[in-house]
């Protein structure tokens, strides 16, 4: 395919993030031919299997630190698709009972749920799950309760310590599991992994590699593998361990930790700023959930009079990437089951726009996107 | 030179198509149409076709995109085509699908974003006869496709191209390999895109009550049963008790609300007159000597076209035809039977 404009902007950081160049520098000796073997198989017996073996050790110690954790409550598995999966299929497929979650949570935890026959809550008009039909949800037979830490697409925090404190109310043999991937670039992880079960999280949304990935089991929980075979990961997940990976997903969870209060306050700015240009520049737009409630890096909005798919399609000629919501497999823009879950009109959630900034993001970022959508707005009202 | 949008299915036609206009200088997109949101026998959205037509667009190192259309799809197409079987109609969703969504919804699109022109791998051409643009026939007679693209108007025709249509198939299949493209060699799709390997009668099945009925002769007299009314259409020989068999036995007429099937001689089936709803015109009306084709690749007749009091078009056959089904579409062509004069749905 050609190149796309050589200046273009990426504002799609919720889907994916560049690999920090840190990170990439601590995966090369296992990617590469390293005199010291450290390619091979960690569960092997040899030194250089022990080699390897370290690093995936010490990157358990260190994302069990950035975690809130203990090491041994670590399982690296491939991702957060993985991770969401292992959580609420493993929980019911070895102890029986029914899993809740909510109507915004990713495919990858509704899907199961809905697979397993689960119950799925509803939020309100700004993607906060509703605390009295989650309570109503409950019951003796609930075994899992799924409620992510931020979303993907309208990037809304959800109220996890009520959660808890309403499923050890109303069923205390219940486990909470929360899908933090989104939230993981933005929030301090030991704060969730103190009060849930289980905790999933992915590299790639933070500047680690894609594959690689973890959900924090802690002690006490027992699930059903998805994966067996060698035994790895205490039989919790076989599979030859993803070394790179894993060292990558530690060393870009440790270094989003460490920069998270700057990262944080400078981002939040540079979304402010973005969102607010938009809003004064565009009319008919509406910001889809108030800041107060978001991540900072999470801009979402509707803009009046155009259709997502058309509007993506200029931004993206006039070197703007961003998205709307999730891609079925062939590629194309699926109606938004979150937007709809929160209730808006299926007209203003036709022309729905997600900008969602990361570490990576600059200035002059924001300053294109306010360059390119007012005028890309413009044009689709002019011909429509 | 012009920016062209380039629909592709994922066939070898739209994927040559593409190849061409390229190869001439435009400016080429492709787009694969996302239309079934429902149920297929290749997963969503036959997914394996999009991935056909991703793959020769980067062989050809143009942009693929993929637009969502299933609701207009749902409602334009697949909707109208239960409500048709519904009332006893026998629907071409495939017309209704290039009226409503390649060359209306593609077209609007293509125009927002800034795009000359839509282009697909039809078999047919677009010519200028006495300043007014017309959908002429295919140069390959065996694969023209004029029929199902007639209701291109003047505005449409202007901005539509068909780079294949003055192609043989051959050549079509030739050029593909010689381009190397990955989809040379695919078999043409046959079927409506969205009754999967199931049938049209579980496809319907699932969505409106079918209904036993009576097979009658013109007499009144009862011959025996069909399971599905719904499902029979006007000329039909096969499936239906008392139909078919050494005396050459047709459905003659179909009468939903009574569940009643009508069987006769073939000369029961013959008519007089054919009357055109919902008529489409390539430029103005007009009224006189036409060639009429009523179904995709069938042979034309001769016949007199005149328009009614109500709009609608009445065709005086120069020789008794066959009753043509309710609801499929009939076109006319110019007496040279060139090019498309305009179409509509029998009645």
């Amino acid at each position: 395919m050609p190149p796309g404009p050589a200046d273009a902007v990426y504002l799609d950081h919720a889907a994916s993030t560049p690999l920090r160049p840190s990170v990439r520098a601590a995966m090369a000796p296992y990617l590469e031919l390293d005199e010291h073997g450290a390619y091979a198989n960690p569960s092997g017996g040899h030194a250089a299997a022990r080699r390897a073996r370290q690093a995936v050790d010490e990157a358990r110690d260190t994302v069990a630190a950035v975690l809130g954790c203990q090491p041994g409550e670590v399982v690296f598995t491939s991702g957060g698709t993985e991770s969401d999966n292992f959580a609420v299929l493993g929980a019911v497929r070895r102890h029986g009972g029914t899993a809740v979650c909510t109507s915004v949570e990713h495919h990858a935890v509704l899907h199961p749920v809905e697979h397993l026959g689960g119950r799925v809550v509803g939020v309100d008009a700004t993607g906060v799950v509703d605390l009295d039909a989650l309570a109503d949800a409950l019951d003796e037979r609930t075994r899992i309760v799924s409620v992510m830490a931020a979303n993907n697409e309208v990037g809304t925090v959800q109220p996890l310590l009520r959660v808890t404190r309403i499923v050890s109310k109303k069923a205390p043999q219940a486990w909470v599991h929360t899908d933090a991937v989104q939230a993981a670039a933005w929030l301090d992880l030991r704060d969730l992994a103190k009060y849930c079960h289980l905790v999933s999280v992915t590299g790639h949304k933070l500047g680690g590699p894609k594959g690689a990935g973890a959900l924090v089991v802690r002690e006490g929980v027992t699930l059903e593998p998805l994966l067996f075979g060698g035994g790895q990961e205490r039989d919790r997940r076989s599979g030859t361990h993803n070394v790179a990976g894993i060292v990558g997903l530690a060393a870009a969870l440790a270094e989003t930790a460490a920069e998270r209060s700057v990262t944080n306050d400078r981002v939040g700015a540079l979304r402010d700023r973005l969102v607010d240009g938009l809003l004064a520049t565009v009319d008919g737009l509406h910001e889809t959930v108030p800041r107060s409630l978001k991540v900072p890096g999470s801009a979402h909005v509707c803009i009046e009079g155009v259709e997502s798919e058309a509007l993506l399609y200029l931004l993206e000629r006039a070197g703007v990437y961003a998205s709307a919501a999730s891609s079925c497999a062939a590629g194309a823009m699926e109606p938004s089951h979150v937007l709809l879950a929160m209730g808006v009109p299926k007209e203003r959630a036709a022309g729905a726009l997600r900008l969602t900034l990361g570490f990576a993001s600059t200035d002059a970022d924001v300053d294109r996107a306010l360059a390119v959508v007012p005028a890309a707005v413009a044009q689709l009202r002019r011909k429509g | 030179m012009a920016t062209v949008l380039v629909a592709m299915s994922g066939g070898v036609d739209s994927s040559v198509a593409a190849a061409l206009l390229q190869r001439e200088g435009h400016e080429v997109v492709g787009v694969t149409m996302r239309l079934w949101g429902g149920e297929s026998d290749t997963g969503c959205c036959s997914v394996a076709d999009v991935d056909d037509a991703r793959r020769v667009a980067q062989q050809l190192d143009i942009d693929h995109l993929v637009f969502n259309f299933t609701e207009d799809f749902h409602a334009r197409v697949v909707e109208p085509y239960v409500r048709d079987h519904a009332d006893g109609r026998t629907p071409n969703p495939c017309v209704e699908c290039n009226r409503h969504l390649k060359f209306a919804r593609l077209l609007e699109r293509a125009d927002l974003l800034g795009f000359d022109a839509v282009a697909t791998g039809h078999h047919a051409r677009i010519s200028l006869v006495d300043g007014v643009r017309r959908v002429e026939r295919g140069a390959d007679v065996a694969k023209d496709q004029s029929y199902v693209v007639h209701m291109l108007d003047q505005a449409a025709l202007a901005r539509t191209m068909f780079p294949v249509g003055d192609r043989t198939k051959a050549d079509v299949r030739a050029l593909a390999v010689e381009l190397g493209l990955r989809t040379a060699t695919k078999p043409d799709s046959q079927d409506v895109c969205f009754i999967t390997a199931k049938g049209r009668s579980a496809f319907l099945a699932a969505r409106i009550p079918l209904r036993s009925g009576t097979v009658v002769d013109l007499d009144g007299v009862e011959l025996g049963a069909v399971d599905s009314v719904e499902l029979v259409t006007i000329g039909q020989r096969k499936g239906v008790a008392g139909v078919g068999g050494g005396d050459r036995r047709y459905v003659v007429d179909v009468d939903v609300a009574a569940q009643r099937v009508t069987v006769g001689g073939e000369a029961d089936l013959l008519v007089g007159e054919t009357v055109l709803a919902a008529m489409t015109w390539s430029g103005a009306p007009l009224s006189g000597r036409v060639l009429v084709q009523v179904s995709a690749h069938g042979a034309v007749a001769d016949a007199e076209a005149s328009t009614t009091a109500t709009g609608d078009v009445a065709l005086r056959w120069a020789e008794p035809h066959r009753r043509v089904a309710p609801g499929q579409s009939v076109v006319l062509y110019d007496p040279t039977d060139r090019y498309v004069l305009g179409g509509g749905t029998a009645t």
